[in-house]
């Protein structure tokens, strides 16, 4: 469908001459352009290209409930993957560019308040999965990195990541997606910055502070070629977009098929601006609960869609995929149980006052 | 040689372990790989992110799975 997937695929076969390379690279670059062209192409005319099909090729009449969910399926679905695979692209080449090795020299030795911004916003770009938070964590530590700013990047990188923003701005507008980015990115700075203050270095597991960790060299610290970043982006692509791809498509369905099944008010009651209690709520049911942003998707579109309130929903997200039980079950390994209490406790306050702050606000 | 791989049982690592196992199957490489899960070995080679391929000492790749290709041009370049 996209040239661009050609160029992952092909075969890089061991020993070629430096010269082919150089095609190589070039009829990558060519591939990636064409696709872009194509992307735009498509995206420009995305609107059209739907109604003509719902109305035109299926012959649907307008304004009957059934041809207007299928008409905003047909221009959401395709609109929201097309996004989330240009974002997922650059995020991907963006990322070559800031190795962990890299956001640890920038962060270590940094003075705290200072730190915590750089690293909040170090979080959102670094390359980052959950499965390696302990080795991270022990090598920003035994490197000097203060305990506060390290929690900041810890956070950052999960809660604020460029699916759960594509998502955000495609089914909700751009003002909730930088909602989202602004407000998480304040809560991973304010909790790193309270977790430093409080001091709470003695929770570390002792192993951890007799460890030296090798600051070692490794691969990716020489010069990066273009054509390995855009490899990296792609591959980024089949990995990120092929993972997610069902989650959006159940989001958008939720979206154009619930509508006028369920009353219309039906979560007001529990989770509307009335329930004083529903953004702690939301956000204790959230913790445990362990989901990617593309998975909560479904979830938030048919909360928001039924009454709930943003600031709840935006709450309850934040929760699920921030906090979550498995992550501070593999960091149980270095940090004993009351700096992760503490951590849980002071990352949950944080959300719930961003979640009271929308509901007030909006 | 020896082909070690870092991680602590992500599926990512999984995938690379497997991948490696190929790559060596194909090449008809005679190696030692070993999987090494410990968090503080792993820590110590100075890596941050898993999983993590080391070939004879040298780390290769960090926080990703090469492709086929990419991991024979690793694997082959050392015989």
């Amino acid at each position: 469908m996209r040239p661009g997937d050609d160029a992952a695929s092909a075969p890089t076969g061991p020993g070629r001459a430096p010269m082919s390379r150089r095609c190589h690279l070039a009829s990558r670059v060519v591939l990636v352009l064409l696709g872009a062209a194509a992307w735009w192409f498509l995206y420009s005319n995305l609107e059209a290209i739907a109604s003509w099909f719902t109305y035109t090729l299926l012959g649907m009449t307008a304004g009957s409930r059934l041809a207007s969910a299928l008409a905003f399926f047909v221009y959401e679905a395709p609109k929201v993957l097309m996004l989330l695979t240009l974002v997922v692209f650059a995020v991907g080449i963006v990322r070559t560019f800031f190795t962990p090795e890299r956001t640890r020299r920038i962060l270590a030795g940094r003075r705290e308040t200072l730190g915590n911004v750089l690293a909040a916003l170090l979080g959102v770009v670094t390359p980052f999965c959950s499965c390696s938070a302990v080795p991270l964590f022990i090598g920003f530590v035994s490197t000097g990195v203060p305990l506060g700013v390290t929690f900041s990047f810890l956070i950052a990188a999960p809660m604020i990541n460029e699916v759960a923003l594509v998502l955000l701005f495609g089914l909700f507008g751009w003002k909730v997606a930088m909602l989202y980015m602004g407000t998480g990115l304040l809560i991973a700075m304010a909790a790193g910055w309270v977790v430093g203050r409080l001091k709470l270095e003695r929770w570390i597991e002792d192993w951890v502070r007799q460890q030296a960790a090798g600051t070692g060299h490794s691969a990716g610290e020489g010069p990066v070629p273009w054509s390995d970043r855009v490899h990296f982006g792609l591959d980024a692509v089949k990995d990120i977009v092929g993972k997610v791809w069902p989650y959006v498509l159940a989001g958008i369905v939720v979206g154009a098929g619930i509508h006028g099944y369920v009353p219309e008010n039906f979560m007001a009651a529990i989770m509307g601006k009335g329930a004083w209690w529903s953004v702690p709520l939301a956000v204790l049911i959230g913790i445990p609960m362990y989901s990617n942003a593309a998975g909560i998707l479904p979830v938030v579109q048919a909360l928001l869609s039924k009454g709930a309130a943003l600031g709840t929903v935006l709450a309850f997200m934040m929760a699920v995929i921030g906090l979550s039980l498995p992550e501070m079950i593999i960091l149980r390994k270095v940090l004993k149980i009351p700096l992760i209490v503490t951590f849980a406790g002071v990352v949950g306050a944080g959300i719930i006052v961003v979640g009271y702050l929308f509901n007030a606000v909006l | 040689m020896k082909i070690e791989i870092l991680g602590t049982g992500c599926p990512k690592c999984r995938a690379l372990a497997d991948s490696v196992a190929k790559a060596v199957a194909d090449l008809g490489l005679q190696a030692e790989v070993v999987k090494v899960t410990d968090i503080d070995a792993i820590v110590n080679r100075g890596v941050m992110l898993t999983p993590a391929l080391v070939v004879d000492g040298e780390i290769v790749a960090v926080g990703r799975v090469p492709s086929a290709g990419d991991l024979r041009k690793m694997l082959g370049g050392k015989e």
